[in-house]
């Protein structure tokens, strides 16, 4: 399963016009088989552009993108628009064909291809049980919400069974319940189907939520990348910690001495620990950032504490949490180390 | 009951009544004008959509950025010669239609003759209706064709035109009223029609009567074909058809 199926090198990006824009600058990016990737960064890093260039709706400026072997910036259009046919995309407002209903609009990648009418309609069917729209087959898109817009342009993404599915945004334009169920949706299809997935967002619980690596853009450069855990539990870049991180604390500001991060799991309540903390030892520690995060379909708290410059005390503090029970705790060594770079 | 009609009109201030109401009343008079004024409308709207909707298309997609962009100094003289044709008023393309018209039908008068400056005059008009209803289309419905391995051809007639229908259907209903109104004038080189009746008859030779007659079922003919176009592009239109929710503005 490890072999690799998208590789971007050197990818260059340049938009050339009256104020020339770098969009993105020496992407080197490996998607492995099976993996759910997200590309994760602020509005303006140039993830779409990115996404575009794996399917090469967008042309590079330089760089070279190989899909499934095939080395993509090497073919002419026609051979181009073949490749195509086995990369999957998906977007934030669906671009779905309005004059055309649920079942035509997923056989019309079919029909491209020269499947015969029946054919195409009897894996558009299939495709419709797949995304658990049957009854909507002859409904026009006009007639649907957004998540079964969504999930029909999955259904018409899948018709041509790709290799990969690049998903743009595909959660942006969706409320937080139908996101879950589509993120839900692409992982089933990962799950079953082996499909590799590329998820551009600006959100890092679409991350969270599905994603098993994930990269970082910043103003068009790669500024970190890998399974997503590593990432998350030690952010390396400025970016990364600014996503990572709750929001609110500039980093700047924040005191010197030891960072940990502590996990709740079970439903156990923030406020005992930190209140227990004080009354028992007399140990004050500062709430850096707060978030509950939804992981694997549990509820997890996490908090940032900064200990008390005062190493003995720090230590005590540090000793008192490791005790707890339903409690985890990591140290954030490199936590200060990382601002000064 | 004849007698007092005419009396009315004449009591209206209309001369000659009698004359005209026996000129208007011959079997087939109206009719045929009528019937005349279809065929040229009908003949020449079909050959201004065979040369302008290829050229809409074109301005389209052969832009800088479109979906197959061709030579800038091509599109720029494409967009010259469909401003330049738009410009020049029809009675005067008409004339120097003459040329023209004789080469392709040996005649340069006549009902069929002023289909020629006709089709001349409404091709660029109809090659803007259409390019203005493309250019409504979704940039990102593109897009996902584009991703899809649509080729510029597939996304032509697969997405672009069957999209727009409803649009390209309220265009051609403006288009052909307009090509009716531009036939009214050729009476002038002897064109027939409900307009060549209403100048030539009613405005040559005062007769008020034929002129308003005639004016009136031009005034008919446009409304049959401008509620037939409604009802068809809002017929087609699967934004708006099966469903109550959307209320889409009307368009012009």
């Amino acid at each position: 399963m490890s072999q690799p199926i998208i590789e971007l090198k050197g990818l260059t990006k340049r938009f050339e016009g009256a104020d020339t824009v770098l969009a993105l600058e020496n992407i080197d990016l490996t998607v492995d088989e099976g993996q759910i990737y997200g590309v994760i960064g602020l509005s303006g890093a140039g993830k779409s552009t990115l996404v575009r260039c794996i399917n090469l709706l967008e042309k590079p400026t330089a760089g070279t993108v190989t899909v499934d072997g095939k080395l993509l910036t090497a073919l002419s259009e026609k051979e181009l628009r073949a490749v195509r046919k086995s990369i999957g995309m998906i977007f934030q407002h669906f671009n779905l064909l309005m004059q055309r209903t649920c079942l035509q609009n997923i056989t019309f990648p079919l029909e491209l291809v020269g499947t015969p009418k029946k054919e195409a309609e009897q894996r558009a069917r299939e495709l419709l049980k797949i995304v658990d729209l049957e009854s909507k087959a002859d409904a026009y898109p006009a007639q649907l919400s957004g998540g079964q817009k969504q999930r029909i342009a999955i259904a018409r993404t899948l018709a041509t069974d790709p290799k990969v599915l690049l998903c743009d945004e595909a959660t942006s334009a969706l409320d937080p319940k139908t996101t879950r169920d589509i993120l839900r949706l692409i992982r089933d299809i990962n799950h079953r189907l082996g499909i590799t997935v590329v998820i551009i967002t600006h959100d890092m619980k679409v991350i969270e939520e599905i994603c098993t690596h994930v990269a970082i853009l910043d103003h068009g450069h790669l500024v970190e990348k890998g399974s997503v855990e590593a990432v998350f539990s030690r952010p390396q870049s400025e970016a990364g910690r600014r996503l990572v991180y709750p929001d609110g604390v500039p980093l700047e500001l924040l005191p010197e001495g030891r960072v940990i991060r502590v996990a709740f799991n079970g439903g156990t309540a923030y406020q005992p620990l930190i209140a227990s903390m004080a009354k028992d030892l007399g140990v004050l520690v500062n709430i850096l950032g707060a978030d509950t995060r939804n992981i694997d379909g549990k509820a997890f708290g996490t908090m940032l504490l900064g200990l008390p410059e005062d190493p003995v005390q720090a230590q005590k503090a540090v000793n008192y949490i490791a005790s707890q029970k339903n409690i985890t705790m990591e140290e954030v060594r490199d936590y200060h180390a990382g601002i000064a770079d | 009951m004849l007698e007092s009609l005419i009396n009315l009109l004449e009591s209206w201030g209309i001369n000659r009544a009698a004359d005209q109401l026996q000129y208007l009343l011959i079997p087939g008079t109206i009719p045929f004008a009528i019937w005349e004024t279809i065929y040229t409308t009908a003949l020449a709207t079909v050959f201004a959509y065979v040369i302008g909707l290829p050229l809409g298309i074109i301005l389209v997609t052969g832009e800088k950025g479109g979906i197959r962009p061709l030579p800038p100094a091509l599109m720029k003289a494409l967009n010259i010669i469909v401003n330049l044709l738009r410009s020049v008023p029809f009675t005067i393309l008409m004339v120097v239609c003459f040329p023209l018209a004789r080469l392709i039908l040996g005649t340069s008068i006549g009902t069929t003759a002023s289909i020629v400056p006709l089709t001349l005059a409404a091709a660029p008009f109809v090659a803007r209706v259409v390019e203005s209803s493309l250019r409504e289309m979704d940039r990102g419905v593109i897009e996902a064709a584009q991703a899809m391995g649509c080729s510029p051809w597939q996304i032509v007639t697969k997405v672009m035109i069957p999209e727009c229908k409803p649009s390209l259907i309220a265009g051609f209903t403006t288009a052909t009223i307009t090509i009716l109104s531009y036939g009214a004038m050729a009476g002038a080189i002897g064109g027939g029609g409900l307009g060549a009746m209403a100048l030539l008859r009613g405005h040559g030779r005062q007769e008020r009567l034929v002129l308003y007659v005639s004016v009136v079922f031009l005034v008919i003919l446009v409304q049959i074909i401008q509620s037939i176009g409604t009802a068809l592009c809002v017929k087609t239109d699967r934004r708006i058809n099966h469903t109550n929710k959307k209320k889409r503005g009307t368009k012009q």
